[in-house]
């Protein structure tokens, strides 16, 4: 199984510090289309940077530098022609902590469209059931719509979150250990709605676990110190992986 | 865990060893067929063919191994898959039987039998039919029907020693048929140890679903030998 050739992302050479301590060095990574990739390592690698770069989350960060290129769909994301409003919306991102907005349930979801100005009620029906069903909430939610957001578990909060990131019908999803506060029935939930997300977005995690990263991935970098050491299938590196560093953090023999 | 995908993943690795499973089973019963029929070709076929078996086998193994760094299976989950890693093992033995009997035709090559072959067919048919249900009561799960199959290689036994009595006869009566009788004697002693490995499948399916590590050894006279 090797990368197909056509990827969604391409991060090129990219290297960047804070307050010039270097947090990625010479990063190459083709992102595919289409298929889960997990971003891990220990802390401290990079992932959650790169993964906040795709986003361009960290531009108003003072004192940070930026060397190498990152293209979605062969476009570079910092181009100076680049709407980073209009970036944010074929690129969604969830955080670690459920965060949903002060409202119902039926507000959290339509609130990136109706700021997109989609107004009409039945479109708008459309998208709360579409996102929802796609973040595998639908069922548990469907008679609640009009529920405070904060009265749903930390599971469906966080299902919730990647519903409204989906509302704007992103094509990238960025995940930032999703599930990091969740009970292990809710990361099932979690991860069972990634894997039908996959047919139509591309997805990028960055997992919480070892574990997490074996049970999602297609496809799975493992970076360490700034450093991307091995990017492979899944079924390959977490099984033979090439590199002893790998092998290592895999293994649990460091991290 | 991803559930859903782990469970289409676990049941395609249990299609996949009972393919193994009917590879194996042909071939036993194609090794003997070609010694019956003095067929060289049909054995040089046989003996080339033994590497789709191993191939496949390893197949199953990676597979396995995939599933179990990626989706960290538990409890019958687990076990399953270590039976599956057992069970392939052993369906590759039997698969290396096959094609030790096949090497013994093209050995034997031109030359008549020493014997017309009665009870040999009847091990290999025997020992295809327990290996068969075997594999049945794995993907099904059924510890009934796995403890009943290994007091049948009794009947298996029973054959071998026949077999044996008869060919001593046959090399006392005149000592120039040590050579045939013993290359027979090697033919009945792979299928004896076919159906022993059945007996081993069994006992892995019996862990699969109870988790209880058993031997169900029911070797008789010379069989119990080896």
């Amino acid at each position: 199984m090797s990368l197909p050739e056509e990827p969604k992302i391409r991060i090129q050479n990219v290297s960047y510090s804070y307050g010039g301590q270097p947090a990625l060095s010479s990063v190459t990574l083709d992102v595919p289309a289409n298929a889960i990739s997990v971003f891990f390592g220990p802390a401290g690698g990079g992932k959650t940077t790169l993964l906040r770069l795709i986003n361009r989350l960290n531009d108003l960060v003072e004192g940070t530098q930026m060397a190498g290129s990152i293209l979605l769909d062969g476009q570079d994301l910092y181009a100076p022609e680049v709407n980073v409003t209009e970036l944010r919306r074929r690129v969604g991102m969830v955080f670690a902590l459920p965060l949903p907005l002060p409202g119902t349930v039926r507000e959290n979801v339509l609130y990136g469209p109706q700021l997109a100005g989609v107004g009409d009620r039945t479109i708008q029906d459309e998208i709360l059931m579409r996102s929802l069903t796609q973040a595998a909430l639908w069922d548990e939610v469907k008679d609640r719509l009009d529920d405070p957001a904060v009265a749903l578990s930390g599971g469906q909060q966080q299902r919730l979150c990647i519903a409204r990131s989906l509302a704007l019908e992103p094509q990238v999803l960025l995940l930032d250990e999703p599930t990091s506060g969740l009970d292990p029935i809710s990361t099932a939930k979690v991860e069972n709605s990634l894997f039908q997300l996959k047919e139509n977005y591309t997805i990028i995690i960055v997992p919480h676990s070892v574990q997490q990263a074996a049970r999602v991935a297609d496809y799975a970098a493992f970076f360490l110190m700034g450093e991307l050491i091995e990017h492979r299938p899944g079924n390959e590196i977490f099984v033979t992986p090439h590199h002893q560093r790998t092998e290592d953090y895999v293994t649990g023999r460091f991290g | 865990m991803i559930r859903e995908t782990f469970e289409r993943d676990l049941q395609r690795l249990q299609d996949e060893t009972l393919i193994l499973g009917s590879m194996v089973e042909n071939a036993i019963l194609e090794s003997v067929g070609v010694l019956k029929r003095r067929d060289v070709e049909g054995a040089k076929r046989l003996i080339a063919q033994d590497r789709f078996i191993n191939q496949k086998r390893f197949d199953i193994e990676e597979e396995a191994l995939v599933l179990i760094a990626t989706q960290q299976p538990m409890a019958v989950d687990l076990r399953t898959i270590a039976a599956v890693l057992d069970i392939t093992h052993e369906l590759e033995r039997i698969g290396d039987y096959a094609k030790g009997i096949a090497r013994i035709s093209l050995m034997i090559g031109e030359q008549p039998l020493i014997k017309p072959l009665v009870d040999v067919p009847r091990m290999a048919e025997k020992a295809c039919d327990m290996l068969h249900r075997a594999l049945e009561a794995f993907v099904t799960q059924d510890v009934v029907l796995a403890r009943s199959i290994p007091p049948e290689d009794e009947e298996v036994d029973d054959l071998y020693n026949q077999v044996y009595r008869e060919l001593i006869t046959y090399i006392l009566s005149d000592p120039r048929r040590i050579e045939g009788a013993n290359y027979l004697l090697w033919v009945a002693h792979n299928l004896e140890r076919s159906a022993d490995r059945v007996t081993n499948i069994c006992e892995r399916v019996i862990f699969t679903v109870t988790g209880e590590m058993t031997e169900l050894d029911s070797d008789t006279g010379l069989a119990g030998l080896s």
